[in-house]
């Protein structure tokens, strides 16, 4: 594209959100699922080019930020317990726990090595010559493949000292939730956990919520012409699924990442931070998989975990709320200081609107 | 945490891996996710996976379609 181009395509798409908005009666809010999309569109500054009643709010699509806090806890305790190495994405480092965090842990002693590729842990376990090296699983459809696979390179390697912690999430029990809730109108759909998944398996939003989705990519006219597209959908009355990420989204995903999942992997129910236990939600290993699970081999007694009672996360991942209307944002709860999941992922909402000012 | 960035295969450089580049970054990626990625594909890589291969064709129509909107809108503001 030429020099100004992208903004002379930004600007005509937002008047044509302007326009299709301007016929609607009333607020329509959409959120977008994914932790992802939320950095881009506050990165962005998207916002600003939306007209007061289109409000986007953010969903549950933050692995870091639906993580329970007594996940830290198991994690710090097996680490304790068995003298494991805990091998971590560097997205859940500075998350806080009940008592510290991943990295206060590290501080006093623990051993944490962080990783980009789930495959090196392979690499700390053959290093740390049969002590425990644990990874600790987080994340949805388009990082638990990779896992899927490393285990799976693990088994076939005959790798006994190798184990995870599952708080593995999919993204369609929430969202058969969220899609229920009156005050929502349509979903910007997680444009990676699509790829795996495909476009395709999206379509019991329309049939059976009559609520619209649009598969978006990244970049900042991805993500507008996707708006556009809801916001067309919902003034016209004609909700349906359609896949604006055409160039890296197939309509049915990719088998070879879907049946990694379903070789390693059974569902089972998970605990959502703020949403509580969504019956199957969550993946852990099963078969001669099971030898990797740390919750069976490597034990340990988790005390349950309390949230800050003036934490407004949970309704914040609901897209119920907004951080600013949180008594703690900017105050107590600050990046640097973090109370909850939202603030402390550097994709959390709290996060985004305590970055970009977008209060 | 769901990021993934294109980058170009240059090389397979075993059963199932590797090596991308991107502005001159080059880094090993696993292919067991998408087994029938080729030498000059462009591949969208998460956590040092190849998750999908960038449909060109698909890209194509999407920049052509910005470029027509863009154009259209040069138009209309100076007229």
């Amino acid at each position: 594209m030429k020099q100004g181009d992208e903004s002379l395509a930004a600007r005509s798409l937002s008047r044509e959100i302007y326009e299709e908005a301007g016929a609607l009666p009333t607020e329509v809010r959409f959120m977008e699922v994914c932790g992802t999309h939320t950095m881009a569109i506050h990165e962005a500054g998207l916002k600003s080019l939306l007209p007061e009643n289109i409000k986007l709010v953010s969903g549950p699509g933050c692995p870091v930020c639906v993580t329970e806090k007594s996940f830290i806890d198991e994690a710090i305790l097996i680490g304790k317990e068995y003298d494991a190495c805990l091998v971590t994405f560097g997205d859940l480092v500075r998350v806080p726990g009940s008592f510290g965090s991943l990295a206060s842990y590290r501080a006093e002693g623990g051993s944490i090595r962080v990783v980009y590729s789930p495959l090196d842990a392979i690499a700390a376990a053959e290093e740390a010559l049969g002590r425990p090296t644990v990874f600790l699983g987080v994340g949805f459809e388009t990082t638990i493949p990779t896992i899927a696979a490393t285990l799976k390179t693990a088994l076939g390697k005959g790798v006994d000292n190798l184990f995870v912690v599952s708080a593995f999430k999919t993204i369609h029990p929430p969202l058969k939730i969220l899609a229920a809730k009156d005050d929502l109108d349509g979903f910007l759909l997680p444009g990676h956990v699509s790829a795996i998944l495909g476009s395709n398996c999206f379509e019991y939003l329309p049939r059976d919520f009559h609520k619209a989705g649009v598969v978006a990519g990244f970049e900042g006219l991805d993500i507008l012409q996707a708006l556009r597209d809801l916001v067309r959908m919902v003034a016209r009355k004609s909700p349906h699924i359609a896949n604006d990420y055409k160039r890296v989204v197939r309509s049915e995903g990719n088998p070879t990442a879907r049946a990694l999942i379903d070789e390693v992997f059974a569902p089972c129910d998970a605990s959502w931070r703020g949403l509580g236990v969504i019956p199957g939600s969550g993946l852990v290993p099963k078969g001669p998989y099971s030898r990797f699970d740390a919750s069976v081999h490597l034990p340990v007694d988790v005390p349950p975990a309390e949230d800050d009672p003036r934490c407004r996360c949970a309704a914040i991942l609901m897209g119920s709320r907004t951080p600013d209307t949180c008594g703690l944002f900017g105050r107590e709860c600050t990046p640097e200081y973090p109370v909850g999941p939202c603030m402390v992922s550097s994709e959390g909402t709290c996060a985004a609107y305590y970055k970009y000012g977008a209060v | 945490m769901c990021l993934a960035i294109p980058m170009e295969l240059i090389e397979i450089t075993g059963e199932g891996t590797g090596k991308v580049n991107a502005g001159g970054i080059r880094t090993d990626v696993s292919l067991m996710m998408i087994p029938h990625a080729k030498v000059g594909d462009y591949l969208i890589i998460h956590a040092g996976f190849g998750i999908e291969i960038l449909d060109r064709e698909e890209a194509r129509i999407r920049l052509d379609l910005f470029k027509e909107i863009a154009e259209a809108t040069r138009h209309l503001e100076e007229t």
